[in-house]
């Protein structure tokens, strides 16, 4: 089904489904910043990098759905 | 004044009708405004996740500062008979402003600890007597001779610096894995 097809009570499940989806994500980047942060602080910096390229997976999910999001209103 | 319209559906979902009337002047179509809202948070989440990986982007910079510098310098600190036992002095390492204590612990024995609690940042106090290192600040103690908390808030362990003694002098030679 194209975007533009759905009603606004159908969109309305859609738009809560995402905002629960992009929550749980960044909640998940706050644990991933929280406990790199007190690793690096202890002085282990192995992961460092992969979890800075996890967020930015994160990030890029984020970026996907709110785009997805923002299709739905054209 | 706006004629009804069926797309607008008032928050009680009565008919425009039944509706007071400062309601008939400003309708608000309430399930647009619930989605607006939804997607507006959404928005908020996305800026915040944003902001999480700046954090890490940040993180990452700052480790690789960190292995730019390098190895710490070799540092002339104290001489041997300078200090009593138990007695404490401060010196900066591996940088100016990056306080460190060394204490003597017994007649042959000294240990030397980056300053800031591992908690807040707070400045450790040198407690020989209770072979303890103690934080003011939130009741913080570390182990005189490990560097591992002991009590409080802290988890984490002091940085500890190596140390050397040579001749008469005691030499600071690096800082083991840790905060500094």
């Amino acid at each position: 089904m194209r975007i533009a097809n759905f009603s606004r009570s159908q969109r309305m499940p859609i738009v809560q489904g995402i905002l629960c989806i992009v929550s749980v994500i960044a909640v998940m980047q706050l644990w991933l910043f929280t406990t790199t942060m007190e690793a690096y602080l202890g002085g282990d910096e192995s992961f460092v990098l992969p979890a800075a390229l996890a967020s930015l997976v994160c990030l890029g999910l984020n970026l996907g759905l709110f785009h997805y999001l923002r299709a739905l209103d054209r | 004044m706006k004629a009804e319209s069926p797309e607008i559906v008032a928050p009680d979902n009565q008919p425009h009708g039944q509706q007071p009337h400062w309601r008939k002047e400003f309708p608000i179509d309430s399930p647009q405004d619930d989605y607006r809202s939804r997607r507006d948070f959404t928005k908020l989440m996305v800026i915040t996740s944003f902001a999480f990986m700046v954090g890490q982007a940040w993180i990452v910079l700052l480790s690789r500062l960190r292995r730019a510098r390098g190895e710490a310098p070799l540092q002339d600190i104290a001489s041997v008979d300078e200090l009593p036992v138990g007695g404490a002095k401060l010196f900066d390492y591996p940088g100016p402003g990056e306080a460190c204590l060394l204490v003597r612990v017994s007649q042959g024995q000294f240990v030397a600890y980056g300053q800031k609690c591992t908690h807040l940042s707070c400045p450790v106090i040198p407690k020989p007597e209770a072979q303890r290192l103690h934080c003011p600040c939130h009741e913080g103690s570390f182990d005189l001779l490990t560097g591992q908390p002991l009590a409080g808030p802290p988890r984490r362990p002091l940085p500890r610096i190596s140390l050397s003694v040579r001749g008469n002098r005691i030499y600071a030679s690096g800082v083991q894995k840790g905060v500094i």
